[in-house]
């Protein structure tokens, strides 16, 4: 589809990503946010009064901010009038987000808009089981004594423990994990080929951070109780080696997998924005667009057999409704949930059989060489916050469209239930 | 115009609302009085009323109190003791009408407010954040002169009304629900309903139904037992007030009558004291600093200041945090230091602070959080870029002080004001080398920000007044007392402050004890005293301050003393390193500071003599004042006033005198200039009279002529 009028990006920002249960212990979902959109805000030095409309994503909701969106907005002392939601689409929420965005200024609903994502796993909504739940329930109702002992009746000790969200899928039961194991035996993608991948993620991060190109993105947070500058994501391994991730024992099939910690991506807390307005008004705001959104697709696969493959299946299509080749992308930045999940989808783009018989294409879509791709690491280094890699992936590839002097540039990320997402950006 | 309306509704409940033509709040004036009178207790007495809610038509006052103008003036105690009689009578009718009265209170009840609250039958509260609760007479030097003496106490007890009484302690609506000020409390949008529906209610013998107070509060406060209470209270109120104050013990005389000798007699002693407090001296001058810091918290007629949407603040210490505290309510504020680890002190200061403010129910969460969230700190100057005024607060060094300007002008827009925290440097020589010294001033900040209510603004001669004005209305809007001085070695504050500490310097230098010349001035009526205040600011920074107006008063034939440098060679700093004229015990604030007997090897070896403290605060006090007289005579301050109220707000000069000048014109320029003159005649020339007293002394003429 094309846009009727222009949305522009102007910038993207966000807290360093940590590893959860590290530095940002003590900041709930609603502090990231809070501290990415105060950030934009001071960055673009945008007045809080010329916001139109806030969108969040978030995926372990902490169930006193619900609306993420809108208590991160009344936080950061975005005027009162503009509306705010939360979208939750797993991984790819804060793009679903950015999504959203887009569209409100381009059926002329909003002019500003803030979209971007948060999530913590340090403090993730740990439950009763079911069987208590439901006597806790079911207690309000009862008078006295006895009833209220007859409810213990059936309950056993074993009930008792708390129960910790999975990352699994409710349709197939299984985890991610075990999903990126599927796929690397489906296509034989190799251990090696994975350790790889993920080390040369971890170095070029590492690289960028060196170099300050991160540091550009990243707005420092300073998290209680010690309210200490936290200025760098701290989970990047630069230093790493093919030896040093050979050693580790595969995690999700101990016996003949191939996916270990050390090339899957790991729990992270942090919180991205990104800045959106009409292109046309961006001028009279005081502000520099960087990148003008082009197209976008959303895209649905099997969530058994195509789980992790979002961005083999949405980045065609995104890229035909912008009309233009893959070969003319200057900058990709997809999403890395599993250095197996990437490499298959990079495989698959440039497989003809797939392109053809699951992409209704004439032949393959064609290949992306490594330099175009993740050039300053990806969320296998930088870490993946679910909430927020979204916006942080878009915010990557604008600052790398300028920094590379790039006309086109492309983000695609996979989600939970085999959803793909995709967006193309032309420099502005 | 009337001051109030009413209606009489279907259920027959009269609403009535009060509604202070022409002012933004209710005060209770004469005319107020009369109209209550009467027509209030005519519909009180209606038959066809059956209950009554009293309410404020005002957006976030219930009433304020009594009308300073009116109390100010009055000129005669008798004229005052009448007012309060009046009351009386008026609010006993309303007491005793026999039928309930819910007072519906959102906003502030301060003063005869709350008393008036206090006289009907129930109260409801608001719990909006504007909804305060006090008795704050005291402050002003009186007494709540219209039965909060007696009714308070009984309503919630002795050992919860006093603190309120004799402090002015402020209640906001959830403490006063606990505590049993209030019966109910409610939200502030239809307030009056609410409490028109708990009247008919109450009128059916139904409704709100009141605690009984505890019962060691009831014995604390009916029985002999609260003789003990009372005698800790008076205690309390003489080690803080030495004297000089009144207004409270006398308060404290009209609580212990009621409850000793009924409500009557206790409000006729009230009546009485009143009077008396109304035309007191303390009562005179504190009202004088509350009306004249009032008058400076406007922005004059046609002022040129231009908006700061975004406030700059370079150095993150304790000064940097404390202004950057000040300002978040007002506008975003990047705060710039060089290290990170300041940066993080400074961000813990201000969370801090506020976390204090939302557990007192003065801030609600969420705003804690907005301001925090427009709190931006950073070690890179070009994130400055944007900011309409920067405050700069960085170690008080001159060089350091020019770098520091010319790195913010580099940044800043060339409409943005420059100004310096600085105590003492002279402002021209920080702007010597700026590019656009007309936007350069001084911001003279008093430590802790949050609590010390003066900033002294510093006008250079190149200084624009549109610069000015727009750094008085930031101070305006951070609630500060504002004044502008004229730029010269010390400005004002910090040069009457060095000229009495030198006076200090030079007492100890003939013999006089620490805890004498400190204790001298406590009783004199300064909150600290100079030695300790020394430690407090520092020694160093004592030391420095010296050194800069050393040569200033140097020229006018004054010794100045070389002992406060020496002191902070030799590693004596003060508070800080926990060793100064005092000895400051490792961990905890909670321990008590010993005299440092080290020190007075600086100051002619361990044997002291008895220095009579009159004599030592004589000289120190009329040191201050003939300094003042000095920086009015040179145009250093446009006016007594800007002097009176710099002294007291910046440096706790004797509230109760009203300031230096009001000093002056108290005992008359002719005693206070035969008072220097002895001083000159034993001491030397440091005491000759400023030509300004000279004059007033001559010709008789005042400061403040009525």
């Amino acid at each position: 589809m094309a846009f009727s009028s222009d949305v522009a990006v102007i910038d993207g920002c966000r807290t360093p990503f940590v590893r959860s249960g590290t530095a940002f212990t003590d900041f709930t979902t609603y502090d990231l946010g809070r501290t990415a959109v105060a950030g934009l805000l001071h960055r673009t030095r945008l007045d809080p009064d010329a916001v139109d409309l806030v969108v969040m994503g978030s995926v372990l909701a902490d169930p006193a901010t619900t609306n993420l969106a809108r208590e991160v907005a009344l936080g950061c002392g975005i005027t009162t009038s503009a509306p705010a939601y939360t979208v939750t689409v797993a991984c790819v929420s804060s793009l679903q987000a950015i999504l959203d965005g887009v569209r409100a200024i381009q059926t002329g609903a909003a002019r500003v808009v803030i979209a971007g994502g948060a999530e913590t796993f340090s403090d993730v909504p740990i439950r009763f089981r079911r069987p208590v739940r439901k006597r806790l329930i079911a207690s309000q109702k009862v008078r006295g004594l006895r009833d209220r002992l007859g409810l213990a009746k059936g309950l056993r000790l074993k009930d008792l423990l708390p129960e910790v969200p999975a990352i699994a899928e409710f349709s197939t039961a299984e985890t991610m994990g075990q999903n990126a194991e599927r796929l690397a035996k489906r296509l034989g993608i190799s251990r090696e080929e994975q350790d790889a991948w993920a080390l040369a993620s971890h170095q070029r991060a590492a690289r960028a951070t060196v170099e300050g190109l991160l540091a550009r993105q990243i707005v420092s947070a300073w998290a209680p109780p010690r309210y200490e500058r936290e200025a760098f994501d701290n989970g990047i391994r630069g230093d790493s080696s093919p030896a040093a991730l050979a050693r580790l024992k595969p995690a999700f099939d101990r016996r003949f997998g191939t996916v270990t910690a050390g090339n899957s991506s790991f729990l992270t807390d942090g919180a991205a924005a990104v800045l959106l307005v009409r292109a046309d008004r961006a001028r009279e705001l005081g502000l520099q667009p960087t990148a003008i959104v082009r197209a976008s697709a959303m895209t649905g696969a099997d969530p058994r057999e195509e789980l992790l493959l979002g961005p083999a299946f949405a980045t065609p299509r995104a890229l035909d409704a912008a009309g233009i080749r893959l070969d003319q992308l200057g900058v990709v930045e997809f999403h890395e949930a599993f250095a197996a999940q990437v490499v298959a989808n990079l495989r698959l783009l440039a497989d003809e059989t797939f392109c053809r018989e699951r992409l209704g294409r004439r032949g393959a879509v064609g290949r992306i060489d490594s330099e175009r791709l993740n050039a300053w690491g990806g969320s296998l280094a930088v870490g993946h916050p679910f909430g927020a890699t979204g916006a942080r992936l878009v915010t990557t590839c604008c600052h790398r469209m300028r920094f590379e002097n790039a006309r086109y540039g492309a983000v695609a990320a996979c989600a939970a239930g085999g959803i793909g997402v995709a967006l193309v950006l032309e420099r502005a | 115009m009337g001051s109030f309306h009413f209606e009489v509704r279907d259920d027959r409940v009269a609403i009535v609302t009060l509604d202070c033509p022409g002012s933004s709040v209710n005060m209770l004036s004469p005319s107020l009085i009369g109209e209550l009178e009467s027509e209030l207790l005519g519909i009180l007495d209606d038959p066809g009323v059956v209950a009554a809610v009293l309410a404020s038509g005002k957006p976030s006052t219930f009433i304020a109190g009594a009308d300073l103008k009116t109390l100010e003036a009055i000129g005669e105690a008798s004229e005052a003791e009448a007012f309060s009689r009046r009351g009386h009578a008026l609010l006993d009718r309303v007491a005793r009408c026999g039928k309930p009265v819910v007072a519906a209170i959102h906003g502030a009840a301060l003063g005869g407010g709350l008393e008036v609250a206090l006289a009907c039958s129930h109260l409801i509260a608001s719990d909006d954040p504007a909804t305060v609760l006090a008795l704050p007479e005291v402050m002003l030097g009186l007494l709540p002169g219209a039965g909060g003496t007696q009714r308070l106490p009984r309503r919630v007890g002795l050992p919860a009304a006093l603190p309120m009484i004799l402090t002015g302690q402020r209640i906001r609506a959830r403490k006063a629900l606990r505590m049993g000020l209030v019966d109910a409390v409610t939200t502030p949008g239809g307030i009056a309903g609410t409490a028109a529906r708990a009247a008919l209610e109450l009128a059916n013998g139904r409704g709100l139904v009141r605690r009984p107070l505890p019962l060691a509060v009831r014995l604390l406060t009916f029985s002999p037992l609260r003789l003990i209470v009372l005698r800790a209270a008076r205690r309390q109120v003489l080690r803080r007030t030495r004297g000089l104050y009144p207004a409270p013990l006398a308060a404290l005389e009209c609580v212990r009558v009621g409850l000793a000798r009924g409500e009557e007699a206790g409000k006729d002693a009230e009546s009485r004291s009143f009077g008396r407090l109304v035309v007191s001296r303390p009562a005179k001058s504190l009202v004088f600093l509350f009306n004249a810091s009032n008058a400076v918290k406007k922005p004059a007629e046609g002022a040129k200041s231009r908006a700061v949407r975004r406030l700059g603040v370079v150095g993150g210490g304790f000064m940097g945090a404390g202004v950057a505290g000040v300002s978040l309510a007002h506008c975003p504020v990047v705060v710039k230091d060089i290290a990170d680890g300041v940066l993080s002190s400074c961000i813990r200061a201000v969370a801090g602070g506020l976390d204090k403010q939302v557990r007192s129910g003065a801030v609600a969460r969420i705003e804690r959080d907005r301001r925090l969230s427009r709190l931006f700190l950073t070690t890179d100057p070009a994130e400055l870029a944007g900011c309409d005024l920067v405050v700069e607060a960085v170690f008080e060094e001159v060089e350091l002080k020019r770098r520091v300007l010319a790195e913010v002008e580099a940044v800043i827009g060339e409409e943005a004001v420059v100004a310096s925290n600085t105590s003492a440097l002279p402002i021209a020589a920080i702007a010597a080398e700026a590019r656009r010294p007309e936007r350069v001033l001084g911001m003279h900040y008093f430590s802790p920000v949050h609590q010390m209510p003066l900033l002294e603004l510093v006008v250079a001669t190149r200084t624009a007044p549109w610069a000015v004005d727009t750094a008085r209305a930031l101070g305006i809007a951070q609630g500060k007392t504002v004044i502008a001085v004229k730029d010269g070695p010390g400005f004002y504050t910090t040069r009457i402050l060095a000229a009495y500490l030198n006076e200090a310097m030079l007492v100890l230098e003939e013999g006089a004890a620490i805890e004498d010349v400190d204790a001298a001035l406590k009783d004199f009526g300064f909150p600290v005293g100079p030695i300790a205040l020394l430690d407090e600011v520092g020694i160093d920074v004592g030391a420095h301050v010296a050194r800069d107006l050393g040569g200033a008063f140097a020229a006018r034939g004054l010794s100045s003393s070389p002992l406060l440098p020496r002191l902070a060679e030799a590693g004596y700093r003060g508070r800080k390193n926990r060793k100064g004229f005092y000895l400051y015990p490792a961990g905890g604030k909670k321990g008590r500071k010993k005299v440092n007997t080290e020190v007075y090897a600086f100051f002619g070896g361990a044997g002291r003599r008895r220095v009579p403290r009159p004599e030592i605060a004589e000289r120190l006090g009329l040191t201050m004042i003939n300094e003042a007289a000095h920086c009015l005579e040179e145009g250093v301050i446009a006016s007594p006033r800007d002097g009176d109220l710099g002294a007291v707000m910046g440096l706790g000069f004797p509230p109760f005198s009203g300031g230096p000048f009001h000093f002056v014109d108290h005992d008359g320029a002719g005693t206070i200039v035969d008072r220097l003159h002895g001083l000159t005649e034993r001491l030397g020339p440091r005491f000759t009279s400023a030509g300004i007293l000279a004059d007033a002394a001559r010709d008789g003429r005042r400061f403040y002529p009525d």
